[in-house]
């Protein structure tokens, strides 16, 4: 058998961070990607919180392929016929160095592969891997096709689904409750026809995300990204929700629906699809993260569940370049040492606990179970709508103050038990 | 007008396996399932009853994301990534 000092199973970015890393120091490294290249099977909403993972290799993120800082942040809470948004611009999200910006993976991810072969890995396209090779316990290598490769480690970075890491025995299968099920378009706009409609400085990009109506008042909700000539526009719906639809409605036919809306549509108006995508998303939380490491592999990414929706931020990309290169770091100590045993690896899921990645994790613990409120997604959006919509109204009666029109339309919607004790539970998020 | 799903999926760029990556176990579907989520989840539409009302599916238009089996209870499908150059290659996303 062939072998390796490092395989990475997966070219996404946790992967590609963990390659370039290793690559750097000299280690002998091996990216095995199934698509064409890196990219080709993978899906954003989707916005990269940069800032967080600046200082993973500072020389890559200023000339990163990406396409738009996020200047502006909107949600729009969706009640029947009514939509209430919220945009904050602050001039602190942009400057010298932007905390996020709009991506798409096909063309960042291939960008990132490209960085990796030039430090000297050798980035594999086209390679599926069937199986991690296992040994007395061990992970010993993988097969691909008829070939098997034998590695000092595997880190294994195969993406959501887990379909290697849960048949080796180092993860759980994926369960409906702990996913959402995310999809999108991607609308061609000229550059300037997005800039006019979302009040935007050239070059600066938006991101908006809607609940309520959009998923039919199930967990989720609509994104919104403005690429440089391009909007992605998709929907993220928790699978669980989803599986239990009686009315008969499909997950498509959701994205549709949303796109006719009259609030919506002058958004999209003039646009041309260019591609349609889909991909599951991690959303158990901190309890659904696995096992970190073992004797011969470490896992990394969304394999390893470091996915955050926290309602107004979502975050992924972020956490899976920071895994790659806490993996990369971790094997680094390893070889320096000649233990790729558990113990040898013990430094990553340390330097996890110990940075953003697991410490937001557990802060936002209680989120999972914070959004099974159905309230979320049904009553709060068309009540803050209905309250507004009220206030603004103006029609052929005499109409009551302003005070007791919000009054009247908070004692009905937010004055009960019911709100009180969700304003309760949110004191854990 | 919305767009149909099929036009949507003709937008993406699929490199055709000559073998499916999923298989159904159509005698799970009829004898145990009775949820069918696989009809509602699977954002391209791919699932379907044929004439004799066995589950079917055009796995050809397979956009990978797994849905179907994450949300199968049954254990229905054989799922796996469809093998090296093929299954949906994504320009953009």
């Amino acid at each position: 058998m062939e072998t390796v000092e490092c395989i990475v199973v997966g070219g996404g970015l946790a992967g590609l961070s963990a390659a370039y890393g290793l690559a750097s120091a000299g280690v002998e490294v091996m990216v095995l990607e199934r698509g064409d290249y890196s990219g080709a099977k993978n899906v954003t909403g989707g916005r990269l919180y940069v800032k967080p993972i600046r200082g993973f290799y500072p020389e890559l993120w200023d000339e990163a392929p990406f396409e738009r800082p996020v200047a502006r942040e909107l949600v729009t809470m969706m009640g029947d016929g009514a939509h209430t948004t919220i945009e904050i611009a602050a001039d602190r999200f942009t400057g010298e160095r932007p905390q996020s910006y709009t991506v798409l993976r096909a063309k960042l991810d291939q960008w990132l592969a490209e960085k990796v072969a030039e430090k000297g890995a050798m980035v594999v396209p086209n390679m599926k891997v069937d199986e991690l090779l296992r040994k007395d316990g061990r992970i010993i290598g993988i097969r691909a096709g008829g070939d098997e490769i034998g590695a000092q480690v595997v880190i294994v970075a195969e993406g959501v689904l887990r379909l290697l890491s849960s048949e080796a025995g180092l993860t759980a299968e994926p369960r409906a409750k702990h996913y959402a099920l995310g999809y999108k378009e991607v609308i061609e706009l000229p550059a300037g026809v997005i800039e006019d409609r979302w009040h935007l400085n050239p070059g600066e990009g938006a991101a908006q995300l809607f609940m309520g109506e959009c998923t039919k008042g199930m967990l989720g909700g609509a994104f919104l990204y403005t690429n440089k000539e391009s909007i992605s526009l998709g929907l993220v719906v928790g699978m669980e929700a989803l599986r239990m639809r009686r009315d008969g409605t499909e997950s498509w036919q959701l994205l549709d629906a949303f796109k006719e809306l009259p609030q919506i549509k002058p958004l999209v108006a003039g646009g041309t699809v260019a591609e349609y995508s889909a991909h599951s998303i991690p959303e158990g939380g901190i309890s659904q993260v696995p096992k970190l490491a073992g004797d011969g592999y470490l896992v990394a990414g969304d394999t390893a569940g470091l996915s955050l929706n926290a309602l107004v931020t979502v975050r992924g990309m972020d956490f899976a370049i920071a895994s790659g290169y806490y993996a990369a770091e971790a094997v680094k100590k390893a070889k320096a040492a000649g233990d790729f045993s558990a113990a040898g690896l013990a430094s990553y899921e340390a330097s996890l606990r110990d940075s953003f990645v697991l410490k937001d994790l557990e802060t936002a613990r209680a989120i999972p179970g914070f959004m099974e409120n159905p309230r979320l997604f049904t009553h709060y959006p068309k009540a803050v709508s209905r309250l507004l919509e009220n206030v603004y109204t103006v029609n052929d009666q005499p109409q009551a103050g302003l005070f007791k029109k919000a009054w009247k339309g908070a004692k009905r919607d937010f004055m009960n038990v019911a709100t009180f004790k969700d304003a309760w539970s949110m004191r854990k998020i | 007008m919305p767009m149909k799903i099929d036009a949507k999926l003709g937008l993406d760029v699929f490199k055709l396996d000559k073998e499916p990556h999923i298989v159904i176990d159509t005698e799970v579907c009829k004898t145990v399932c009775k949820d069918e989520a696989c009809l509602y989840v699977c954002p391209a539409d791919l699932f379907e009853r044929d004439d004799q009302g066995r589950m079917t599916v055009n796995w050809e238009g397979c956009l990978e994301c797994g849905a179907c089996l994450i949300c199968c209870d049954h254990r229905a499908l054989t799922w796996t990534y469809p093998s090296g150059p093929f299954g949906v290659q994504y320009r953009m996303s």
